[in-house]
């Protein structure tokens, strides 16, 4: 029983939570690896874009809200997803057109790239700013929990209640399937081979008639419906606040280059590396190794690796590791 | 000629523009602006030679910056004695371990040839040694904030004046960029960008979350400054004298007495801060004046010509026996030093360590965009740049604010969109910022003050 009630004490505090927020990264570190792939620059602006698409969503959810228009025990913002992610394409396009395309077309340095991607962070920043401002909102509505500790501990007889909330549930379950979509639509379309050819070898594909203008487009429509998803998905679980959008573009590019950048399915996997690691290393264990060993062996401490300041930190000392030692990614990306 | 003079006239507007700030706003903004400028601009010099002079990319700015300022705490504060009896030996303890472990690692590495039993060899050492380290240190640290935590709570500092900080800060920031630069440098142009920015949030959050090192988000202040204070100078007679001297047109003018010593008070509180201000921005410039000189130097010596080729051409470089590597490492210390510099000046202006205010946003990115809209290459460029973005920086609300109250004059003081924009003036900063790199980067990409070089 002891040893039941250790596993749903992990599961409950570890494993559901790191899914959840690994589902969130990995959409953004995909994003990242297409941009990167596509593009071929570091995408400096990624958290921006992604806190872009979710203010207009939080915006409409309010308004949904004001008409009183719900989406029964679901979160309204589930609704507006699909016009947020038009905005954001939107604007995804528009900034491209009048920023990258200049530099793209003119075949400048991947760091002037960069370099621009930074102008663009502050123009966004400034831009989401200006009309939501800097502070934090909650925009969750619907049923908050899927299951509940007391109704699990009914249902078993255990020790250890196990919460699902619902925005844990939606998350993973959005993130499965848009992933999946896209990877169907990468690996199978004819598009999506074109658009991999295109980030193979840019001169081939372009003798092989690709048109390069198409690619550049579905790339950033991709790239839109995957940051706004990330970004809304995340603000449901969490709150949105822009700067800590700005922020998440750290993990993001960890998780990006653990998983191989350049590489979509390694950076899928790179968001829950760096989700799990965090969690993990600065879970306290002492609860969990209080059930598995006998009484006198009980720990006094805390059992915890590191303190949940150090968070981030975890992840990004993954990175350098993974820098040090597989400079190219777990699963291979691009060669540095 | 042509190009001096393109650089006289854009410092004497610079020069201009803050004046006019001294005489429409007041001579506090304009010398708190002045003194922010001169600290930017020793962080962009640091950042130019890295990336102007040999290409690199360092996005860590803001981490070099955090240990700038630690220096300049560790250097100032006294020691905290109460707090080294409690913890002080478990934390020498712990660092002498920590050498000995690194120590003991570079032994394995040189003994044993790369295999993966030396891996795990070297895995098992750093697992062990951490959790061996974790506790001793574990009961020293809880002890050493247990000391008077809400002043203390922390090992303290040497005690000696903060202008030696500022060399400590240097030694700081290059002995960390010798580190990342072992670990980073051979990553290509925009990995480095991110490892870098990752490894300095490493430190910042190291900085922030260990409180016994400098009291982590709880903040040190009342660092000792070194320039007088303001209430000393408003106490010491020569100070209201040389006021009064100054101002004695505009008092001669006033008959009450009464009336005469309030004014005269209310010139003299004014002055004071200013004097100080004007003391600060002394020993900034001759910081910025001295790096100048050496940086110009450099930049026009063999080493620079070295650089440049490095830069330009790494294989060609490569190729005539210059060694890469080192070069990259040796130039990736000296410019993350400066920044450290700059880091600990930053703290001396301010007074206070606030560990939490380290954020990419405001010590990577600013410093980023000021390096690209002076002018890469050029250390005028960089230097007119750190002013100009500055600048731009603290001015952009208020020019905001003109331009949001000019363009709704006509609509009503409740106008929801009206009372929207004027809350959210401050937020400009980011436009304008960003706007400016964007044009300057596609209509003027190699800066305000580009780079010359002159082939004899």
């Amino acid at each position: 029983m002891d040893f039941i009630n250790a596993i749903v004490l992990l599961l409950n505090y570890t494993v559901i939570p790191a899914l959840t927020y690994g589902s969130q990264l990995a959409l953004g570190a995909i994003f990242v690896t297409l941009v990167y792939g596509i593009l071929r620059f570091a995408n400096f602006a990624t958290g921006d874009m992604m806190s872009f698409g979710t203010m207009v969503a939080v915006l409409l959810t309010f308004y949904f809200q004001s008409l009183g228009i719900s989406f029964g025990f679901l979160p309204t913002a589930l609704l507006t997803i699909p016009p947020a992610i038009l905005a954001m394409i939107f604007y995804m396009l528009f900034i491209d057109k009048f920023v990258f395309s200049y530099y793209r077309v003119k075949k400048s340095p991947p760091v002037q790239l960069a370099m621009v991607s930074v102008g663009v962070m502050f123009v966004t920043q400034a831009i989401i700013r200006i009309i939501i401002g800097p502070f934090d909102r909650r925009f969750f509505d619907g049923e908050k929990f899927i299951l509940k500790a007391n109704e699990f501990k009914e249902m078993t007889g255990l020790n250890e209640g196990l919460t699902i909330k619902s925005t844990q549930a939606i998350t993973i379950f959005v993130t499965v399937l848009v992933v999946s979509i896209m990877f169907w639509f990468l690996n199978k379309t004819k598009t999506g081979t074109s658009m991999r050819a295109y980030s193979d070898n840019e001169d081939l594909a372009l003798l092989s008639g690709i048109d390069p203008k198409k690619v550049v487009l579905i790339t950033w429509i991709i790239a839109g419906i995957l940051a706004t998803i990330g970004g809304v998905l995340y603000g449901l679980d969490k709150s949105y606040r822009p700067f800590v959008y700005f922020n998440n573009m750290l993990p993001i590019f960890a998780a990006a280059i653990v998983g191989g950048i350049g590489n979509p399915f390694g950076a899928f996997l790179g968001g829950y590396v760096i989700a799990f690691a965090e969690i993990l290393v600065t879970y306290a264990y002492k609860k969990f190794f209080a059930y598995l060993l006998p009484e006198f062996m009980e720990p006094d401490s805390l059992m915890q690796l590191l303190s949940t300041d150090y968070k981030f930190a975890v992840s990004f000392s993954i990175l350098v590791i993974v820098l040090l030692f597989r400079p190219s990614g777990i699963f291979k990306g691009k060669t540095l | 000629m042509m190009q001096h003079k393109n650089i006289i006239a854009a410092y004497s507007i610079m020069i201009l523009l803050i004046i006019a700030v001294g005489v429409l706003q007041s001579w506090t903004i304009a010398l708190t602006i002045l003194n922010y400028c001169l600290i930017s601009a020793v962080m962009t010099i640091g950042a130019n030679i890295q990336w102007g002079y040999a290409g690199l990319i360092n996005f860590g700015i803001m981490g070099y910056t955090a240990l700038g300022g630690l220096a300049a705490v560790l250097v100032n504060v006294p020691p905290v004695k109460e707090a080294w009896k409690a913890g002080g030996s478990g934390m020498v303890v712990s660092l002498i371990l920590i050498i000995s472990g690194v120590y003991i690692i570079r032994t394995v590495l040189r003994k044993f040839e790369n295999s993966k039993k030396r891996n795990y060899i070297v895995a098992a050492i750093i697992v062990i040694g951490f959790v061996f380290i974790r506790y001793i240190s574990g009961p020293a640290i809880e002890n050493i904030e247990a000391v008077d935590p809400a002043k203390t709570g922390f090992l303290g500092g040497l005690g000696l004046p903060i202008i030696f900080s500022w060399i400590v800060g240097g030694l700081f920031a290059a002995g960390i960029a010798f580190i990342v630069g072992k670990i980073a440098l051979g990553l290509r142009a925009d990995y480095l960008a991110i490892a870098t920015l990752l490894i300095a949030e490493i430190i910042v959050s190291i900085i922030k979350h260990e409180d016994w090192l400098a009291r982590g988000v709880k903040n040190v202040i009342g660092l000792k400054r070194p320039v007088p204070y303001e209430v000393d100078l408003q106490g010491s007679t020569w100070f209201i004298d040389l006021v009064e001297k100054f101002h004695s047109k505009k008092l001669d003018l006033i008959t009450s007495l009464s009336e005469r010593q309030d004014v005269l008070n209310q010139l003299v509180i004014d002055a004071s801060s200013v004097y100080v201000k004007l003391c600060l921005a002394g020993l900034f410039l001759t910081v910025v004046i001295i790096l100048l000189i050496l940086t110009q130097k450099a930049l026009y010596s063999p080493w620079g010509r070295k650089m440049r080729a490095i830069r330009d051409n790494e294989v060609a470089a490569n190729a005539m026996g210059k060694n890469v590597v080192k070069e990259h490492l040796l130039i990736f210390i000296l410019g993350s030093a400066i920044v450290g510099i700059a880091g600990a000046m930053m703290v001396t202006n301010d007074g206070l360590f606030t560990p939490g205010s380290y954020r990419p946003m405001r010590y990577t990115f600013v410093i980023w965009v000021m390096v690209i809209v002076g002018g890469t290459g050029n250390n005028f460029g960089a230097i007119l740049g750190g002013f100009v973005v500055w600048f731009l920086w603290v001015e952009a609300a208020p020019i905001a604010l003109f331009f949001i109250n000019f363009f709704t004059a006509h609509l009503e003081e409740t106008n929801a969109v009206k009372q929207h924009l004027i809350q959210s003036a401050a937020y400009f900063r980011f436009l304008l910022v960003g706007i400016g790199l964007l044009i300057i980067m596609r209509y003027r990409p190699k800066g305000l003050i580009p780079e010359k070089i002159n082939i004899k």
